[in-house]
């Protein structure tokens, strides 16, 4: 479904600054793979997700979504397949437009913007009944300003946004790490439901080992621009912390006494 | 300096502030939607009204040489746009850029003088400072219809697309939205707008002038925070996009009462301009002394 081939990616080349992010990567995800991706600060994690997402071009390699070469792709052009959401609860939404106009804009994606309606009246009852289920009342709220809601329900609206138009691809960068815990935990829950219920094809990048292992069904370590450790099926299944952290110890130079390292 | 000589005054003075309200609806586009600032506005302010005389002095319909004037004025923003979005220069810069090299073009265009007259006993003025009223008249349909129109054009797909833009362009781009492509098209409508009301303005005065659009940013954005900071004194916040838009248009006719004021307190005009710039620092400054108050 999304094939990765030798992507490179150097930020800063030739000056002091030079830093290799990405270093001949390659990475084949299966049509309804839920895969979770963790790895210490600065492993590349977020440069792959901008990678696939198109924030900049890779120096070299390619990527594929299905059958669609997307390596030269401008990133308004690759959104047709790919739903996003950032770690960045105000990243994801525009705060001076109204809930439903969010929507709106979303469920549009991968399509010409023309000089019809931004919002029909079907589209609002639709929108509705789709925010009911997260039980944060935005139901209601339709005609509220993005800007006036709470971080976690903004995460949850964006999550929404991300996946209203069924996307080839989604990717999730760290979008639970700004909220309390326990607005994360509610906000990852919906991630799971909204995934499962599509069978979404997910990358999802996270600080917190314990739900790299609880979500999904395939986990890759990164480390230096590079995947170290990829980890799917039954052996996912019964993965524990410790088993991460002693097999990242004896792949890499660092040495991790717990997941501290691994946080963000 | 008598009440009464202010008095006869006032009209002309609503009439020009409804013209100066049409040129911030305008500059609005950039200003507030796509929160950027736009300083072509001062050259195609000048180019429309340059366009626009030129045009009828040489025959031309009345209602077609604004329409020309207004499709003069998309060019130039797109002109500011493609500098922008194209060429990587700052939307500040490229502004200026255009706007520097628009004096020149309107020169061109008036044939190498500064001044272009158009008498009103020859021509067909849609408006003029010896008809006033009616001109206050035409001024508010002609606010009316745009409001209707930009208010229209602001809900749809594509006007959508442009308020995600200026909110939050990343939001933007990661649901598909061309951002250079909404970035260029506020810009253009932006300076069509502009150079429409432009267009007005010089019949309105029976001359276009190269300098007719120094400080027609300024003037906007005078506009604009007046009627914001009113807007927001009548209605709190969130008031409707029209109504905003209409507020626009009463800032419009409220500085340039201010400045009719201001003339009839013997301020030499030449300070104008000054005056002009003080008066929009505490129009900005207001809503940021009302929060102070408010914490």
């Amino acid at each position: 479904m999304l094939r990765i081939t030798d992507i490179a990616k150097t930020f800063n080349r030739g000056t002091v600054n030079e830093k290799v992010a990405i270093a001949d990567l390659s990475l084949t995800l299966n049509d309804g793979d839920f895969v979770t991706v963790i790895g210490s600060n600065g492993a590349g994690k977020s440069t792959l997700l901008n990678a696939i997402a198109g924030t900049w071009l890779t120096d070299s390699g390619s990527i594929m979504i299905d059958d669609i070469d997307i390596t030269r792709l401008p990133e308004y052009k690759r959104a047709k397949y790919i739903g996003r959401v950032f770690q960045d609860p105000l990243m994801g939404t525009a705060a001076d437009m109204w809930i439903e106009e969010n929507l709106a804009l979303a469920s549009r994606r991968g399509e010409r913007r023309r000089l019809l309606p931004g919002i029909t009246r079907s589209e609002r009852a639709e929108y509705a009944e789709m925010l009911k289920p997260l039980n944060l009342g935005l139901e209601n709220r339709l005609t509220s300003k993005v800007g006036l809601l709470s971080g976690g329900q903004r995460q949850a609206l964006t999550l929404l946004m991300a996946t209203i138009k069924k996307p080839r691809l989604l990717l999730l960068d760290e979008h639970t790490a700004a909220l309390d815990p326990a607005t994360a935990d509610k906000v990852l829950k919906l991630t799971d439901e909204l995934v499962s219920k599509d069978s979404l094809t997910t990358l999802m990048i996270t600080h917190n080992m314990q739900d790299a292992i609880d979500y999904g069904n395939r986990l890759i370590m990164m480390n230096e621009g590079r995947i170290i450790l990829d980890i799917a099926g039954e052996e996912k299944k019964q993965l524990t912390k410790q088993q991460l952290i002693d097999r990242f110890n004896a792949l890499s130079d660092q040495k991790l006494e717990s997941d501290d390292v691994l946080l963000s | 300096m008598t009440l009464s000589s202010l008095l006869a005054r006032l009209p002309g003075g609503i009439a020009i502030g409804i013209l100066y309200g049409i040129m911030a609806l305008g500059i609005y586009i950039t200003f507030r939607v796509l929160k950027v600032s736009d300083l072509t506005v001062d050259g195609s302010f000048a180019t429309g009204g340059a366009v626009s005389v030129m045009l009828m002095l040489a025959g031309v319909n009345t209602w077609i040489s604004l329409l020309c004037a207004f499709a003069v004025g998309l060019l130039c923003g797109t002109v500011t746009g493609l500098l922008h979005t194209r060429l990587n220069i700052p939307i500040i810069l490229s502004s200026i850029l255009v706007q520097i090299g628009l004096y020149s073009v309107n020169l061109r265009i008036m044939q190498g003088s500064a001044l272009k007259s158009i008498s009103v006993d020859k021509y067909n003025l849609l408006i003029n400072v010896r008809f006033v009223s009616k001109t206050i008249l035409i001024g508010a349909l002609i606010s009316l219809v745009l409001i209707i129109i930009l208010y229209w054009y602001f809900g749809t797909e594509q006007g959508s697309s442009i308020r995600a833009t200026g909110n939050n362009s990343a939001m933007a781009k990661s649901n598909g939205i061309n951002t250079a492509t909404t970035t260029l098209i506020g810009l253009a409508l932006c300076n069509g707008v502009v150079a429409f009301a432009g267009g007005l303005m010089s019949q309105y005065q029976g001359f276009s002038d190269v300098n007719q659009g120094r400080g027609a940013i300024v003037t906007g954005l005078a506009a604009i925070i007046i009627g914001e900071v009113l807007c927001d004194i009548f209605f709190k916040k969130g008031s409707s996009f029209w109504l905003r838009l209409t507020f626009v248009i009463l800032g419009g006719i409220i500085y340039y009462l201010i400045m009719v004021l201001i003339l009839w307190l013997r301020v030499d005009s030449n300070d104008l301009k000054l005056f002009t710039a003080i008066i929009v620092a505490i129009f900005l400054a207001i809503p940021n002394f009302r929060k102070g108050a408010a914490e």
